[in-house]
């Protein structure tokens, strides 16, 4: 809005200017002003479509990663076949929540940089470790201009013999753990994690791994609104990255129907 | 000298096709004392030969430290060599910050390459005057480069640039293919038999004019544990001029110390 | 060239009187004193090979490349000023990553070899600067296949089903011609590259040589990466075999 009455213009005269054209030069200017301030910037003050929890842990061979398939609009399930997973190069894998379209964003980021690092074919690659240290340059630098990309990211890859877990969220900031929640998830399955994982990393096998991970899933299905029962398994270990198909958990509805207090009961 | 119409502007081709200016630049290299590089499969040294201007002056020195895991040695304009070993300092550390990566050693050579090429195709510039031998370390081992001012880069087993450096370069390829397995000690060695071999006559190595730069596991004659790039100067290389073979008369002893103000005069 | 230190050859701002721009002659010179290098499209993909002169034993094997990587499905191979030729490939890299940033898909091979030529073309205008003294050859399979083009220090760029820059480029073409070129599947055509590299260099004149493969087709998922060692060491051998019964 210009708040400058002198620039609102003066009713046309029609009979020199009938369509308003004349003298253009000297109309008013409603345009953007040279001074950036002059009318305020706004940023991101939300995420508009969201996916919900990632959940990653270590095992033995390497690191396991899942989230489900399910990009929101608010409180609709808009979108259910979207992947929440994104292989990064040979030894990374990312998992997002929260805006699906900065994800997307960071994807290209991503991409531009491993094309880039393609090229050289110098035989030096980025590995995990390099790409959560520059997506945390990434996520802090744009908090820092008060224009934050909405998302919680995990960043899981095995590289030279090592497993690496790490988080990175829209404040930039980072922590490592062996095992990693986003979103609901943090609440809900994290708990659970820690008690199957914490001083078993180097004995968990893939298939307990993936019971580990099902087990959260399922649960967090049952208890976040914002969940589907079709999700994705992501594991790196030394023979690479794989995302696995979308699969679902077994669930069992029928205890909801002696539930009273909310919902559409009629009594 | 030699001169001719189209030697003038780095952004004229002569007739044949070459770039004088690009040409007198390499000279400008060949002004500068010498220094020599090495490669083994688990370490890289260089090795270079101060000049002083005099009883009253210091050694210019030869040999700067890029990161922990890069050092170059410098032949021809001093000037020159500070603001590129600025921009590769800026480089190693972007990629420090932005990826908590030393960053790969071709890519700093080839930083540097790209920028001295801008200056052989521009008008009001000039190429740089000065070569670099750069060694380092990363994941896929020690290396050694060489960079010059027609923008050119190469990887080397071993090399010399600067005055006289193609006597060096003889004795180089004359020991190459055993440099491979040297233990550091012997590197050194054969680094500073090719280095002795770009002075004139009458004069030696001494801890005065020489300048040695390691990366990779010490030496037993060194006071570290690190492995990242070092200078070592005055009488910490002692241990290692001793372990050289007397020149042309193995039978005498060992070559008279020079004395402090020896070889030639830097004339820029 | 009658016209040589008239003075009409001093700047690529300059015509002579009878039309010509020496600069960019001079350039091609500096073009025709390097190795050679070829490209073959063929019906699977793109096969680069190039000439590289060893200058110095001291070198080491393999790493200092001459074949360069612009994009996971573009390649480029320059005759000509080395510096050069690592200066147009990072442009080509800028180009090939702006239109990555602004479509979300790989560059067609013939968008960049056109953005190249016209980044080429500006080089020969002005006397501030000197035209690039390299032949490029880019290579990379696109949306439509494999496509092969050639841009000349001139700034002008044709498509080419096997194309030839550089010292030997005369008897390369020569060879070039006789191969069914749309009918070889790219292993047939890195032996074939690398017969006519072992061919065109002369062994009389030169110091020794490397011969540097890349390739990209299906064979490599559509990436522009150097042919393997075991098949570079078969067509090298195959090569100098071939290179025997000829003479």
């Amino acid at each position: 809005m210009d708040h400058f009455p002198t620039n609102w213009g003066r009713p046309r005269n029609d009979a020199f200017d009938a369509y308003g054209t004349y003298p253009i030069a000297q109309r008013p200017y409603n345009g953007p002003t040279t001074d950036a301030f002059s009318e305020g910037i706004q940023h991101t003050q939300q995420p508009i479509v969201t996916g919900t929890s990632v959940l990653a842990i270590k095992y033995k061979d390497g690191i396991m990663m899942s989230a489900d398939n399910l990009a929101s609009y608010g409180s609709l399930a808009r979108f259910k076949d979207i992947q929440r997973l994104h292989p990064v190069g040979t030894n990374t894998v990312i998992g997002a929540g929260g805006d699906m379209s900065d994800f997307q964003y960071i994807q290209g980021l991503l991409d531009e940089l491993m094309v880039e690092e393609f090229t050289q074919q110098d035989g030096h690659s980025l590995g995990p470790s390099e790409i959560h240290e520059y997506l945390s340059h990434v996520m802090y630098s744009r908090r820092s201009k008060m224009n934050p990309l909405w998302n919680s990211l995990i960043v899981g890859g095995f590289k030279d013999g090592k497993r690496f877990l790490s988080y990175v969220d829209l404040l930039g900031t980072t922590y490592s753990a062996s095992t990693l929640a986003t979103g609901y998830g943090s609440y809900i399955a994290q708990p659970l994690l820690r008690k199957a994982v914490e001083g078993n990393e180097d004995v968990i096998t893939e298939d307990e791994a993936v019971r580990i991970l099902e087990q959260s899933m399922k649960v967090l299905f049952y208890r976040d609104a914002r969940s589907l029962n079709k999700y994705q398994i992501a594991k790196i270990t030394a023979d690479g990255v794989s995302v696995s198909e979308s699969r679902s958990a077994d669930t069992h509805w029928s205890f909801a129907e002696g539930i009273r207090g909310y919902g559409a009961q009629t009594q | 000298m030699f001169r001719n119409t189209y030697d003038s502007d780095n952004t004229v081709f002569s007739p044949q096709g070459r770039l004088h200016q690009v040409e007198y630049a390499l000279e400008a290299v060949k002004q500068g004392s010498a220094a020599v590089g090495l490669r083994s499969k688990t370490h890289s040294v260089l090795l270079a030969l101060k000049r002083s201007t005099g009883e009253l002056a210091s050694y210019q020195q030869k040999m700067f430290r890029i990161d922990d895991h890069v050092g170059i040695a410098i032949a021809g304009l001093t000037s020159d060599a500070r603001v590129l070993s600025n921009f590769m300092r800026q480089q190693a550390m972007s990629s420090k910050m932005a990826f908590n990566r030393p960053i790969p050693v071709n890519r700093l050579v080839s930083a540097i390459a790209d920028k001295a090429q801008v200056n052989t195709q521009e008008y009001g510039r000039r190429p740089y005057g000065v070569g670099f031998l750069v060694i380092g370390q990363d994941k896929s081992g020690p290396h050694l480069y060489e960079f010059s001012p027609s923008g050119n880069s190469y990887e080397y087993y071993a090399m010399s640039i600067g005055a006289r450096s193609q006597s060096a370069k003889t004795y180089l390829e004359k020991h190459y293919e055993s440099f491979a397995d040297c233990s550091l000690e012997d590197l050194i060695k054969h680094g500073l038999h090719a280095l002795r071999e770009t002075l004139q006559q009458d004069k030696d190595l001494n801890v005065n004019n020489t300048s040695i730069g390691i990366v990779g596991a010490p030496s037993m004659h060194e006071n570290t544990t690190g492995v990242s790039f070092r200078m070592l100067e005055g009488e910490t290389i002692k241990p290692f001029l001793d372990t050289m073979v007397p020149k042309d008369v193995p039978a005498t002893a060992p070559a008279p110390a020079a004395t402090a103000d020896e070889d030639v005069q830097m004339t820029e | 060239m009658t016209s040589i230190g008239t003075g009409y050859d001093l700047s690529a701002s300059t015509y002579s009187p009878d039309g010509r721009i020496f600069q960019v002659e001079y350039a091609n010179k500096a073009v025709e004193n390097s190795g050679t290098a070829i490209g073959l499209r063929v019906k699977d993909g793109i096969v680069l090979a190039v000439e590289k002169l060893v200058h110095s034993k001291l070198l080491i094997p393999d790493a200092n490349r001459r074949i360069q990587t612009l994009d996971r499905h573009l390649g480029l191979a320059t005759a000509g000023l080395l510096a050069d030729g690592r200066q147009l490939a990072n442009r080509a890299r800028d180009e090939s990553a702006n239109f990555r940033d602004s479509f979300r898909s790989p560059a067609p091979v013939k968008y960049i070899a056109d953005r190249l030529g016209s980044y080429v073309q500006v080089y020969t205008l002005y006397s501030s600067v000197r035209p690039f003294g390299i032949s490029t050859i880019i290579g990379g399979v696109d949306q439509d296949g494999p496509s092969l083009f050639v841009i000349e220090p001139s700034g002008v760029f044709f498509g080419y089903h096997g194309a030839a820059v550089g010292k030997g480029r005369q008897l390369a073409k020569t060879e070039l011609e006789k191969l069914k070129l749309s009918e070889l599947t790219m292993r047939q055509a890195v032996l074939e590259a690398a017969r006519i590299i072992y061919l065109v260099h002369d062994d009389s004149k030169e110091k020794t040589f490397e011969l540097e493969m890349s390739w990209i087709g299906d064979e490599t998922n559509g990436l522009h990466v150097p042919v393997p060692k075991d098949l570079l060491a078969e067509a090298e051998q195959k090569a100098k075999a071939a290179l025997e019964d000829f003479e």
